[in-house]
């Protein structure tokens, strides 16, 4: 069950253990630092590219990469996360963690793809925004919420790739699209495994059970409806051979390009808003909670009176669905 | 397993004739004094979490209050397990909060003027956004298109829901693709940050109000305690991420403590009229946001584009009464009603994939 879900040949006899263990190979190999990032595949996948810097604001952002690529002759604002592939790059790249700077060229990059008739192509590729205070009181979270709802609107086509670490908020800011792909050993979760683990286990040692729980490979994300396709990767991996990587990618962008050119803009528009709109399963319970909603409510002083029942009385509040597993 | 649910949050319940410590100040303060100061310390002015309903009961004008889709029940569609099952953490929630999950939404009125507001309940799981929550805030948004009235957030909560997954993440964009719908229409949106507002709320919907205000002391931020201090050994001042700083650093337009937050709001939405000429219909297509941003869009990229530029008169389907409201999932998931006409009906009954 696992393995299909992980969707992947190991090339090693070796097969992990346990299903856990499973997951959390495939965590770390999402994370391998030789796996290609933005820079990485457009050296493969585009015959032209010009980076730009700066959000003309603050500063530019070295984890966040973005420019305009021509690939199979078709004009692209392309945009990724960018982490080094040693030491040395990784220093200069802030370790791929990005501070608002980096959504806000993002954001501009954008809107020059909008006004100039160009897609959008983003790599997702990072563990979460820089969680420290320089990001913090810069506006992270005003970046990122903005970003994410320029994407929701944008007026071009925008495909998202996941090619690593999709994770948490730092990686929608740049991953709202039309379509989103995902390489095969990629993960995807609200929340990195560690950081998960430590709020809900208060311990960063069950990591691994907080990857299992969260469903965090590109497999289950894709059986989850937030994938839409996942793109094997050649041998061993995608560090084991960027070149193909990087044509499986272009392939699966370039088709999925060609359908959507074709959309008006309003059907793009509205189909990705609708997308978004629809994502989070609930069931409707068969009556209101707290249906007449206690009348005498408004005319109390406001806050809490001590004319209330101690003894809370009950409803008959049966629900459709149970709470547990409905899905599975 | 089916919960029956009290009528009434049971932690409301604050006995009156107890006393609570306030962590301000450590005065001891008699319970039913608080609540006559709107659970603000009369001493420090340390402001308490209050729940939901509570601060509805704050900012509505008395009676006026509608609650609607106070039905929606969410699903643990992962089977998610940490320490305890998702399934039994929502059950515990829901006895002790009285509520299906950690928001609130409905219609009233605030100083006589209709508004469409959410709140959000800190204590049903920290406030954490799921799916319900995020359904909820984007109908309060959606009905506030619809009705063209302004919307109002309350956010206490820690972020997005983990036990939700991505379908938590996605959350994120759900609600700002609603807000950035009810921004193109000139709909007034005010959020209130109240302690805490962390994580993806604040990231989301919560950050980008026309007019941000915060509680005195809320702490406000992105990045967690435990997380950061796990990622990064920074040692943090005093006061930092909180409801100051955030005025300081420019992303909250005004601290306002909470015995006069309806007042401001009243004030605020006394400037925050669209005007009329934004609202006549304009002959061709009548006015919708996209069709709106449609023309001005295409006005900007002419032929450029290509076939994705010849598009700016079309809004197939769009709306015509001239209200702004959205088609399809806006207006019907709008109502609580659900008729079923577009994509977000499907989510209706049965818990189905997004
Ligand atoms: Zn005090």
């Amino acid at each position: 069950m696992v393995d299909r879900l992980l969707g992947r040949a190991h090339p090693e006899p070796s097969q992990p253990a346990s299903p856990t263990a499973a997951v959390w190979a495939h965590v770390q190999q999402a994370r391998n630092l030789k796996r290609p990032h933005t820079l990485e595949l457009l050296k493969f996948m585009a015959e032209e590219f010009v980076e730009l810097h700066g959000d003309r604001v603050f500063g530019d952002d070295s984890a966040i990469v973005a420019g305009l690529a021509k690939i199979s002759g078709r004009r692209i604002a392309v945009i990724g996360f960018q982490k080094g592939q040693d030491t040395e790059e990784n220093i200069r790249r802030n370790f791929g963690l990005p501070h608002p700077e980096g959504y806000r060229k993002a954001n501009r990059i954008m809107d020059l793809a909008e006004r100039f008739g160009m897609p959008v192509l983003t790599f997702v590729d990072v563990q979460g925004a820089f969680p420290g205070a320089a990001a913090e009181e810069r506006g992270i979270a005003e970046a990122i919420a903005t970003s994410i709802g320029i994407m929701t609107r944008l007026r071009t086509p925008i495909v998202v790739v996941i090619t690593g670490e999709g994770g948490s908020g730092g990686a929608l800011g740049l991953a709202v699209g039309d379509c989103v792909l995902a390489l095969e050993n990629s993960i995807y979760a609200v929340i990195s495994p560690e950081g998960c683990a430590t709020i809900l286990w208060r311990s960063a040692e069950q990591s691994q059970q907080a990857a299992v729980a969260m469903k965090v490979t590109a497999g289950e994300q894709h059986e989850l409806g937030i994938v839409d396709e996942v793109i094997p990767e050649p041998g061993a991996g995608a560090h084991t051979d960027t070149a193909e990587t990087a044509r499986r990618i272009r392939d699966a962008v370039n088709a999925r390009l060609d359908v959507l050119t074709k959309l008006s803009l309003d059907e793009l528009v509205e189909a990705r808003f609708n997308r978004y709109r629809a994502y989070g399963p609930y069931t409707v319970a068969d009556r209101p909670a707290a249906p007449a909603e206690r009348p005498g409510l408004g005319d109390k002083l406001r806050g809490l009176l001590p004319g209330r029942p101690s003894v809370p009385q009950m409803l008959g509040t049966r629900r459709n669905g149970q709470p547990g597993r409905g899905e599975e | 397993m089916p919960v029956r649910l009290p009528f009434r949050p049971r932690r409301d319940a604050y006995p009156p004739d107890l006393w609570t410590k306030c962590p301000g100040c450590s005065e001891m303060l008699f319970n039913k004094q608080l609540d006559k100061t709107m659970r603000v310390c009369p001493h420090c002015s340390h402001h308490f979490r209050i729940s939901a309903r509570t601060r509805i009961e704050q900012l509505i004008d008395a009676g006026t209050f509608v609650e609607r889709d106070a039905d929606l029940q969410p699903v643990d569609s992962l089977g998610f397990v940490d320490s305890k099952p998702y399934a039994d953490r929502l059950v515990a929630a829901q006895l002790s909060t009285g509520l299906r999950d950690a928001a609130i939404w409905g219609i009233g009125q605030l100083d006589g003027r209709r508004v469409s507001i959410c709140a959000m309940d800190f204590w049903f799981m920290g406030g954490s956004m799921g799916s319900v929550v995020g359904e909820k805030i984007a109908r309060a948004g959606e009905a506030a298109l619809a009705e063209r009235i302004p919307l109002i957030i309350v956010s206490s909560s820690g972020g997005a829901r983990m036990q939700e997954g991505t379908y938590s993440l996605m959350q994120l964009a759900k609600t700002m693709g609603v807000v950035e719908r009810i921004k193109a229409a000139r709909i007034p949106y005010i959020s209130i940050l109240t302690d805490p507002t962390t994580g993806g709320t604040f990231a989301s919907f919560a950050v980008v109000g026309d007019v941000n205000i915060a509680e005195p002391n809320a702490l406000i931020r992105f990045a967690g305690d435990r997380v950061s201090a796990g990622t990064i050994g920074e040692e943090l001042p005093p006061g930092y991420a909180r409801a100051e700083f955030w005025v300081s650093h420019g992303f909250v337009d005004r601290i306002v403590p909470r015995a006069k937050l309806r007042d401001e709001i009243a004030t605020l939405l006394s400037f925050l009229v669209a005007p009329a000429t934004a609202l006549e219909p304009p002959p061709p297509t009548g006015f919708s946001p996209r069709s709106f941003l449609s023309a001005l869009t295409g006005a900007l990229t002419g032929e450029g584009s290509g076939s994705m530029g010849q598009t700016a008169n079309g809004a197939p389907g769009a709306s015509t009464n001239g209200n702004g409201s959205l088609n399809g999932n806006g207006t019907s998931n709008g109502t609580g009603e659900s008729s079923g006409d577009g994509s977000g009906a499907a989510n209706q009954g049965e818990a189905s994939r997004g």
